[in-house]
């Protein structure tokens, strides 16, 4: 799509690109270059020297029971993260969405989460389930005589941050099935009706199908969400443990090159998550129905 | 007519407020635990009611902060917040409509490979890029610097292409008229598409408040500077203090400090926050 | 007085004021101390600032060890390095090789450079050892050191007529004593890859790796598959087995386990003693020196030290460097020393500050408390536990804590995790080797 009119000018254009493409280039493309020639290397802590090993820190990566654990740990992560947030939000956006009266009312107060930054909602579920004095843990004990302790048990770990990640996603997902809920036509809900359906056959058979790329587009936005932004929650607080129960891969390119100081290691990562973003911005792209012509 | 019978509205509104509590609870709890002494959140159960202490801990993160982790007043946290917030929502704003404008509205050659390399950016999230991000940041010396937390982050696909979608629409008729009138491309510009713009420019201004707020990797990484420390980064310091146990009152009523900010504007310019997220996703 | 006089007057004042300005050096010093240690590290800076008015010290706290040293790192990278910045023990070769290439300026030249007297015979052996180069120079200054120690329920002791055990069988016998008797788990430890393995290792003067336990270069392999260890760990296992260990997490997260009275014997630092202080009230508590595996050796070695040491980084003016010395020398002083460990429980790093404690009584006072000094002082170090220098250790204790956590949870046997923990381990090495 273009437009017919449009100005002429030799250098106005570059001038107005100019701030976007200079930071663009500077802190975008220049980074994924050098992350790219510094996977072929290692290199010592302090940058004194740097040796060229060719294909050496992919292969030893793929060779790395860790990094393919970290691998499993993600999707485990990505999906319980998606599935959980995504049911819970469309339960929710299904019952505003019947409700008339006092719909802003609810509106309100299930869109807030959304503003409130990944790493604060993990340091909210992580005083919330303290094995010590968190409130959760202490229902688990008391109720059940659960023994919860995530700083042992790595899939306790593992839970929490899925359910910090999922909770402040939650408002997210709620707006966007609410949105796809309120334009759907009624009519066609109706016709249902008369013809005798249930309402959960109504809901199954009309309503989830005409759903269906609003939901295609939350899957694809919440996996990438859990993937990568979820790295602040992780980091303030399981720091990817015990052991490596929660270092899903945004972290273990942190802690690889920051905490261990393998810079060539944690560059390689940084190529292989880089081709997973392609890999999943094409396919966001590539079949989600998108305004945007590009 | 859908039929509404009694039972399935009460399980409606059970559902709702089942998640209203699911999502509001952890807010609750940290509310609670930040008016309470130290000591009252030694033991389980803690309290689930508000104590008497909430003013002198407010008071006191908000002068001194917490001195068990190098004592930095949540003040100057809150202010630097802002700062580095504004600074990436005006500058993703500014350059976005500026490189918007260029693209719709001129021919010029590589105007297609400027369009891709913005594209690419969407690609590249800061957490897949961390070490020679930080590098070409240091050795531009920008390292503990407001503009090093804000420029590094101002480059925006998302806003570049919402102003794009929206400048299409745009009749062209406006263009021809302002030919007419004589009107260059900056008076263009400045007088009728800024100013058509507005709606959108305030939508995508709270996204971006909210996503400059809670940044957390970039500002951790690099400011070794107390006085530049940021609020949400700060909080991680109160939470991992290696051996010890987190001083959780003053932990959480840090967190509330923290998400106060962006939840009131997401509060108070709801409806314009819900047409930015939905537009600027599409 | 006329015009021009008090022109000048306020000419000289102005310039007074800015040469006295110019005149404060400040420099940068990074420390991992955070909670009570944290506040009582910037004190020390406090009250050196007040000491003396050229200096100021710029004391900031960079999040635990691992935040502390890669921000040092990063910053060295950029050249935005502080002048002082804390590491902790395992950091050590990293630093080292940074030394061998310029980054980091030596404690003993620095002091030697900036003319204050500094003896290396005044440290305590065992803490010098582990920090200095080849030819006994000291390269980092140590600041808290601490070594592991068994800490002991005296009450739990008492209550059923036990005897502190000294030897492993010992504790196998008391521990299942005290479980007859309700003790929950009577066995903890922490920081396992440390107390487990390092320090039972040196305990018993046996090697941890080749090449003197690294000291001797970067081309060195582990060696703790070696029967003791595994006998050892297998140990362990079949005491979680029988319930008279619970394993608590990799680093001081089972400290409950001792302070709730569910663990009546710890090993961990010994430097807990000034939080138990604080924190233990029912139960009467000390620290006894760590058993001793009578099947490997009869008597023990010496311990080896944790914590951390403070090294000054180069690249910075000279005067930067006077005062960075000035503060170093202070920090070491006998009074701040014995206060700090007194307070801490850390060991007194110089024999001045031992000899202080001694003086003011604190060791008698609290019995036990030089149990950490005894152990790192027992015998004169040998090769096998003068300490440990090997790259990349940080994430080689992550690779043997996750070998342990295999066993603890009985997927592997003693055996079969240590070999892979030195295979893990040893391709580790290589690895750094290749990059230094």
């Amino acid at each position: 799509m273009q437009k017919r009119v449009v100005f002429q000018n030799r250098w106005l254009p570059y001038l107005l690109v100019a701030p976007q493409i200079v930071v663009t280039l500077v802190f975008f493309i220049w980074p994924a270059y050098q992350a790219l020639e510094t996977s072929f290397y290692i290199e010592d802590a302090f940058g004194f020297s740097r040796t060229f090993v060719g294909f050496e820190n992919f292969t030893r990566l793929f060779n790395d029971a860790g990094y393919l654990r970290s691998f499993w740990t993600t999707l485990v992560f990505g999906l319980s993260v998606t599935v959980l947030s995504m049911s819970m939000a469309l339960a929710l956006a299904v019952a505003a969405n019947r409700v008339i009266r006092s719909a802003t009312t609810y509106r309100t107060f299930l869109i807030w989460p959304y503003a409130v930054a990944p790493a604060l909602a993990g340091v909210l579920w992580f005083f919330m389930m303290n094995p010590s004095l968190g409130i959760v843990a202490y229902w688990l004990e008391a109720i059940w005589g659960y023994d919860w302790n995530h700083y042992v048990n790595g899939n306790q770990a593992l839970l929490m941050v899925i359910i910090a990640a999922a909770w402040k996603q939650i408002s997210y997902n709620f707006l966007f099935f609410l949105a796809g809920l309120q334009s759907i036509p009624k009519s066609l809900i109706e016709a249902a009706a008369i013809d005798g359906a249930s309402p959960t056959r109504r809901f199954w058979t009309i309503v989830f199908p005409l759903l269906s790329p609003t939901t295609f587009f939350l899957l694809v936005v919440n996996l990438v969400y859990a993937f990568f932004d979820t790295f602040a929650i992780i980091h303030a607080t399981t720091s990817g443990g015990p052991a490596d129960a929660t270092s899903i891969l945004v972290y273990k390119v942190y802690s690889t090159g920051f905490v261990g100081q393998d810079y060539g290691s944690s560059a390689a990562q940084s190529v292989v998550l880089m081709a997973l973003v392609i890999a999943m911005t094409f396919i966001q792209f590539r079949f989600i129905e998108r305004k945007v012509q590009y | 007519m859908v039929e509404n019978r009694p039972i399935s509205q009460i399980l409606t509104h059970v559902v709702l407020i089942l998640g209203i509590v699911f999502l509001g609870f952890p807010v609750w709890m940290a509310l609670v635990a930040s008016t309470h002494p130290g000591e009252a959140l030694a033991q389980s159960p803690i309290p689930m009611w508000f104590g008497d202490q909430g003013v002198a801990n407010y008071t006191q993160l908000l002068t001194e902060g917490s001195p068990a982790v190098g004592g930095v007043a949540l003040s100057t946290m809150l202010m630097n917040s802002l700062l580095m917030a504004l600074g990436i929502t005006f500058g993703k704003i500014a350059i976005s409509l500026l490189s918007a404008y260029a693209i719709v509205y001129f021919r010029f050659p590589f105007r297609m490979l400027f369009f891709w390399l913005i594209f690419i950016t969407l690609m590249l999230p800061v957490e897949v890029r961390i070490l020679p991000t930080y590098d070409v940041v240091a050795s531009l010396g920008m390292l503990n610097s407001y503009s090093g937390l804000i420029i590094p982050l101002i480059a925006s696909a998302t806003a570049t292409f919402l102003f794009r979608q929206f400048f299409l629409t745009i009749p062209d008729e406006l263009v021809e008229a302002a030919r007419i009138d004589r009107a260059g491309p900056i008076r263009f510009f400045w007088d009728i598409l800024l100013p058509l713009s507005k709606t959108n420019i305030a939508a995508l201004f709270i996204i971006l408040f909210i996503y400059g707020w809670n940044q957390y990797l970039w500002p951790f990484l690099i400011t070794t500077d107390q006085d530049l420390y940021t609020i949400v980064m700060g909080i991680q310091r109160m939470v991992n203090v290696g051996e010890g146990l987190p001083i959780w009152h003053l932990t959480m009523g840090t967190a509330i400090l923290a998400m106060l900010p962006p939840v009131l504007v997401v509060l108070a310019m709801q409806r314009l926050f819900v047409k930015g997220l939905v537009e600027s996703e599409k | 007085m006329n015009m021009r006089h008090i022109a000048t007057a306020s000419a000289v004042s102005v310039l007074a004021l800015s040469t006295a300005a110019a005149a404060q050096t400040e420099i940068e010093f990074w420390h991992a101390m955070g909670g009570q240690l944290g506040e009582q590290t910037d004190a020390f800076a406090t009250e050196f600032n007040a000491s003396q008015d050229q200096c100021v010290v710029n004391s900031v706290y960079q999040g635990n060890y691992t935040e502390t040293m890669t921000a040092a790192i990063a910053a060295f990278r950029a050249g935005e390095q502080p002048q002082i910045v804390q590491v902790f023990e395992v950091g050590t070769a990293t630093m080292m090789s940074a030394a061998d290439n310029g980054a980091v300026y030596p404690v003993h030249q620095l002091m030697a450079d900036q003319g204050i007297a500094f003896d290396e015979a005044d440290y305590l052996p065992g803490v010098i050892s582990y920090y200095s180069d080849t030819e006994g120079n000291l390269l980092s200054l140590p600041f808290n050191s601490s070594t592991p120690v068994m800490w002991v329920n005296l009450t739990l002791f008492e209550e059923n007529g036990l005897e502190v055990p000294t030897t492993w069988d010992g504790v196998i016998e008391a521990a299942r004593a005290l479980k007859a008797a309700g003790v929950a788990s009577p066995f903890g430890q922490g920081w396992q890859s440390w107390t487990m393995i390092e320090n039972f290792s040196a305990w018993h003067d046996i090697q941890i790796g080749t090449n003197s336990n690294g000291f001797g270069g970067t081309d060195t392999e582990l060696t703790i598959n070696n029967p003791a260890v595994v006998a050892h760990i297998q140990r362990l296992a079949d005491m979680a087995e029988e319930g008279l260990y619970t394993y608590g997490g990799r680093r001081g997260d089972s400290r409950p386990q001792f302070v709730n009275g569910e663990a009546a014997m710890w090993i961990n630092s010994s430097a807990y003693f000034g939080g138990f202080v604080a924190d233990i009230q029912d139960f009467e508590f000390t620290q006894v020196p760590m058993p001793i595996d009578t099947n490997v050796r009869a008597e023990p070695q010496n311990s080896i030290i944790g914590g951390a040491t403070l090294w000054a980084l180069r690249g910075h003016e000279d005067a930067e460097y006077a005062c960075t010395a000035q503060f170093l020398n202070f920090l070491s002083d006998a009074e701040r020393q014995a206060d700090w460990a007194q307070s801490t429980g850390y060991v007194p790093i110089t024999l001045a500050a031992a000899e202080l404690m001694e003086e003011r009584g604190f060791f008698a006072e609290n019995p036990g408390t030089d149990v950490a000094i005894t152990q790192l002082t027992l015998n004169q170090p040998t090769a096998n536990s003068a300490g440990l220098r090997f790259g990349n250790f940080v994430q080689i204790r992550d690779v043997i804590n996750e070998e342990l956590e295999a066993v603890w949870s009985g997927t592997k046997t003693a055996e079969e995790a240590m070999n892979a923990a030195v295979e893990r381990g040893n391709d580790l090495l290589r690895r750094f080797e290749a990059a230094n």
